[in-house]
């Protein structure tokens, strides 16, 4: 017992994992179970001309074959997040079907559906299955995609527009870049990122015709979120008839979070088959299925005066949607994206356009990050352009910029120039930790040193905020989010006084069983042992949005912080009766209430049992100790740091090796300060990833070249160095926790940081700028191309 | 046509008829329903399937069922004896070495390898040593300690 907010406890949910004894969804075997293998388009564009299944449905073990005619009259997968263009009209919407009958858009689009015996045997299946194509040209590249005479992703959407979309002042901002004494400019490509969760999709759908229930058994960052859009959206089958459950979950970063066709092909197949069907993807089909992350074309400015204050921001950028628009996808460029380019920065005038294209690739939502990390891309790239051309130290030019500390309580939160307001920062306090992690004067002399010696050391910044927790509902339903954005949790005190809390925000990873009970003891004062969290199945919890944009503390935390103050209250009442005192002066500590200034005391255990055995109990007073909460937020929360990485570039052979990396975060209040390490760790390794190593290519054919992990490198432990992490701790003044969300931040902050240090070591040779992500042969061209110049 | 196999998984002899296609992983997986490996690509690349295979760690979604005829396995379920977990296990709990526990059972069996060869590595070593595993939560910075807590302990 004793205090358990703020230590480094180990989790509880960690034996069933380093033992085997997980459960993900490819790990249940149910009574009869078949097995479906989804055939996909090998083409980006074609249209479909003939699928005879005759010879596939006649293969050994084949139980039905299913096609986009079977499902015509099956609503497409819905989109959850509505944008307007400029002029009011409403984003194009075309139909997202669950299997194909006309033509394909990407390679990797559903076409059929094989259920078989076995996983083999439905592969087998389908290559007997006799798919006549047209070959249409394709494109792929987002600006190319708005060009006329650009082939057409949906024959109804001129010019593959999306939608157009503004924010900021943009008279305000021109007018600042007339006045600016400098100005930087950069174009570049924030490239196309493949998640790859190494846990593959998986999927099993159940029906039960003697008690007409489905259940879906779905690797889901957020089971209730796909129980709503498969019932009311997609398959049109009532909400209460229908169990999603979301077991063990092998990692999401966003790309679990979408409802996706296969999902809703197991549940509506299995009544048709009248057996369980699993459907589990392999990573070449997650490499082409699995939402893809940013893919953005900017051209981004920014306006200094001739002192190094920034004046104003103007961007540019072309969104790629891919094909069809996945749950989330028009909120990403947008509102996760447009809204963030305030930055850390006091920037007077900021305008941003977004214009958002289909193209024939996978469609792409939100990746751990999710449109933050491209606002933060661009604005410290811009940031330490800034400072070499006006010769200006980077780490000086972001004091000079920086908005002044504000704890969000007595000094007001702080209006951006682009709608959010931050709740609390202290963006100076970061920098300076991480300047004294670092040891920055000595590194900045060894650099000098190194050069002498021919050698290129590169010192890289990046200092960020995000918008996370994510939120009101009314400021989201505002924005166009079609759901609300708030949490919800259940705490269920049993008689013995053993409590079981059930939350709607789901762990793939982030050890809510661990920190939620953490949460419970603390604040009811019993031992950790005596908490159990519940969480991804929907007949156990109560309705919750599931865990994305770094929320579930911050947001589901925060409904289960108020459910166990409602326990507390009722508990006082049911004390002062059994101690009969007031209610005033009982006090609840350490599990117990005591009468002030007595030794008459009664324990949690004694109430929970008198709360079910209720012989002698207030009058009026309901039995029971559990409650119900609902928590909407007041704001995003956001948190913000440092990181600074170091690196060598060898300028024989252009490798990028990472030396350092220091980071300090301010996450708010920390529970868990292991699970947060570890949060930041892993975002730090996925955004050097997006730096130094990954890259989805697609040819001009619309052909995913980088479609297995022998051509799309993630980050492997030789890439990569121990962090050195520490934090500051800034309360978010509007949240019972004082928490902000964690999950998201080394993501957000690391690509700009490795990428500044590699063009800070390279600067000696002239070079300004480098497309990510930073292979050897890029930097070793880059190199000669300097050097012959 | 089915093939008959007999091998030792986690020290208890198996004996069975299988499929030549059969892959390992989905033996150990769908056959003796074994689902502590896992399988996370189809390349040999991410090694979330590594098992022992006479001591050595093994991609088993890169081997046939019947390769492994007369082998002895160890998989993630052998390492814990009478609940008492393996200092290697004991190591990824105690330093956070895993988030989202998929590559996790695969990591384990690396780390147990390279122990086994190396009973020092340095982080060097120890990041060489699970290069052919991925990891996409931790960012490998707790699966280095982890080892790191498990080699001492094992030293000792």
């Amino acid at each position: 017992m004793g205090k358990l907010i703020g230590e480094a406890v180990r989790r509880v949910e960690d034996r069933r994992f380093i033992t085997g004894k997980a459960t993900y969804t490819d790990d249940i075997k149910l009574p009869g179970m078949t097995y479906a293998y989804i055939v996909r388009s090998p083409y980006a564009h074609a249209r479909i001309k003939k699928i005879d299944t005759s010879r596939a449905k006649s293969a050994p073990g084949v139980i039905a074959v299913f096609t986009g005619e079977d499902v015509k009259d099956v609503n497409g997968l819905p989109c959850g997040w509505q944008v307007n263009f400029r002029n009011g009209d409403t984003m194009k919407e075309p139909k997202h079907p669950l299997l194909v009958a006309d033509k394909v858009r990407h390679v990797g689009d559903n076409v059929a559906m094989i259920v078989a015996e076995t996983r083999e045997q439905a592969k087998d299946a389908a290559e007997l299955l006799d798919i006549e194509y047209e070959v249409l040209d394709a494109v792929t590249d987002p600006a190319k995609a708005i060009e006329e005479g650009a082939p057409l992703v949906h024959d109804d959407v001129p010019r593959n527009i999306c939608f157009d979309w503004e924010i900021g002042d943009k008279a305000k901002t021109d007018d600042a870049f007339a006045k600016a004494d400098h100005v930087v400019s950069l174009e570049f490509r924030n490239q196309r990122l493949i998640p790859n969760a190494i846990e593959p999709r998986s999927a099993i759908g159940v029906y039960d015709a003697a008690r007409d229930k489905y259940t879906l058994y779905t690797s889901s960052q957020n089971p209730h979120l796909i129980r709503l859009l498969l019932c009311a959206f997609v398959l049109g089958i009532p909400e209460h008839k229908v169990r999603v459950v979301s077991p063990d979950v092998g990692g999401g970063f966003g790309s679990k979070i979408f409802h996706y066709a296969e999902e809703a092909l197991v549940t509506w197949a299995a009544k048709q088959v009248g057996r369980p069907i699993k459907w589990t993807a392999e990573r070449s089909e997650s490499f082409v299925t699995d939402a893809h992350g940013r893919d953005h074309v900017t051209k981004a400015e920014m306006a200094f005066d001739k002192n190094g204050k920034i004046l104003g921001l103007r961007v540019s950028t072309i969104a790629n949607m891919g094909a069809y628009l996945s749950t989330f996808a028009p909120a990403i460029p947008t509102y996760l994206h447009g809204t963030l380019l305030q930055g850390v920065y006091d920037t007077p005038a900021i305008y941003c356009e977004i214009t958002a294209v289909f193209t024939h690739t996978t469609p792409v939502d939100a990746y751990r990050g999710a449109g933050r990390p491209e606002a933060t891309y661009l604005l410290e790239r811009l940031v330490d352009t800034g400072a070499r051309e006006l010769g200006m130290d980077p780490a000086e030019i972001r004091r000079k910029n920086f908005i002044p500390p504000f704890d969000g309580v007595k000094q007001p939160g702080y209006q951006t120039q682009v709608a959010l307001q931050y709740d609390s920062g202290n963006y100076e306090a970061t920098l300076n930790k991480a300047l004294e992690i670092i040891g920055y004067d000595k590194l900045r002399k060894e650099q000098e040193e190194a050069r002498k010696q021919g050698r290129y050391i590169g010192i890289g910044f990046s200092t960020y905020i995000e918008a996370c927790g994510i939120a009101p509902s009314a400021v989201v339903g505002a924005l166009g989010a079609r759901a609300g954005l708030y949490e919800s949790s259940i705490v269920r005190v049993q008689p013995t006084g053993k409590v079981t809390v059930y939350t709607g925000s789901h762990a793939h990873g982030q050890g809510h069983e661990t920190t939620f009970a953490q949460i419970v003891a603390d604040t009811l004062g019993i031992p950790l042992e005596d908490v159990e969290v519940v969480h991804g199945d929907t007949d156990a919890i109560p309705f919750g949005m599931g865990t994305y944009g770094s929320r579930s503390l911050a947001v589901g935390g925060s409904a289960l912080r108020k459910g166990l103050d409602k326990v507390i209250e009722k508990g006082t009442k049911i004390a002062a009766h059994l101690l009969e005192a007031a209610e005033e002066d009982l006090e609840f500590a350490n599990g117990e209430w005591k009468v002030k200034g007595t030794d008459k005391k009664i324990t949690f255990g004694e109430v929970a049992l008198a709360a079910y055995v209720p012989h002698n109990f207030p009058e009026g007073m309901e039995p029971g100790l559990e409650f119900s909460t609902f928590y909407d937020p007041a704001n995003f929360t956001f948190p913000f740091g440092t990181h600074i990485a170091v690196v060598e570039v060898d300028p024989e052979t252009g490798k990028v090796t990472l030396k350092r990396y220091v980071a300090v975060d301010d996450v708010g209040t920390v529970i868990n300060p292991l699970i947060v390490d570890g949060q930041v760790h892993g975002g730090i390794a996925q955004g050097i990833g997006q730096a130094l190593l990954e890259e989805a290519v697609y040819d001009e054919n619309g052909e995913l070249l980088s479609s297995s992990f022998l051509e799309y490198a993630i980050p492997r432990a030789d890439d990569l160095v121990s962090f050195e992490v520490d934090r500051t701790v800034t309360p978010c003044p509007h949240n019972p926790l004082g928490v902000k969300g964690a999950g998201e931040t080394g993501t957000i902050a690391s690509t700009a940081a490795v990428v500044n240090a590699v063009v800070d070591a390279l600067a000696p040779l002239g070079i300004k700028d480098l497309q990510m992500p930073l292979t050897p042969r890029r930097v070793w061209e880059a190199i000669q191309q300097a050097k012959a110049s | 046509m089915e093939i008959p196999i007999k091998l030792t998984v986690n020290g208890e002899v198996v004996e069975r008829r299988v499929e030549p296609r059969l892959l390992l992983v989905n033996f150990l997986r769908d056959v003796l329903g074994l689902t502590g490996t896992h399988v996370g690509c189809d390349t040999s690349s991410c090694g979330a399937c590594t098992i022992l295979m006479d001591g050595k760690a093994v991609k088993s979604c890169t081997l046939l069922a019947v390769q492994a005829d007369g082998a002895e396995l160890v998989t993630v379920e052998g390492l814990a004896k009478n609940g008492e977990l393996h200092p290697i296990q004991e190591g990824f709990w105690q330093e956070h070495g895993l988030q989202c526990g998929f590559c996790t059972p695969g990591m384990i069996m690396a780390a147990y390898q390279l122990l086994e060869e190396n009973p020092n590595p340095s982080e060097e070593e120890i990041r060489h040593a699970l290069e052919g595993n991925y990891c996409r939560c931790t960012g490998y910075h707790n699966i280095v300690k982890s080892v790191q807590y498990a080699a001492k302990k094992l030293n000792r």
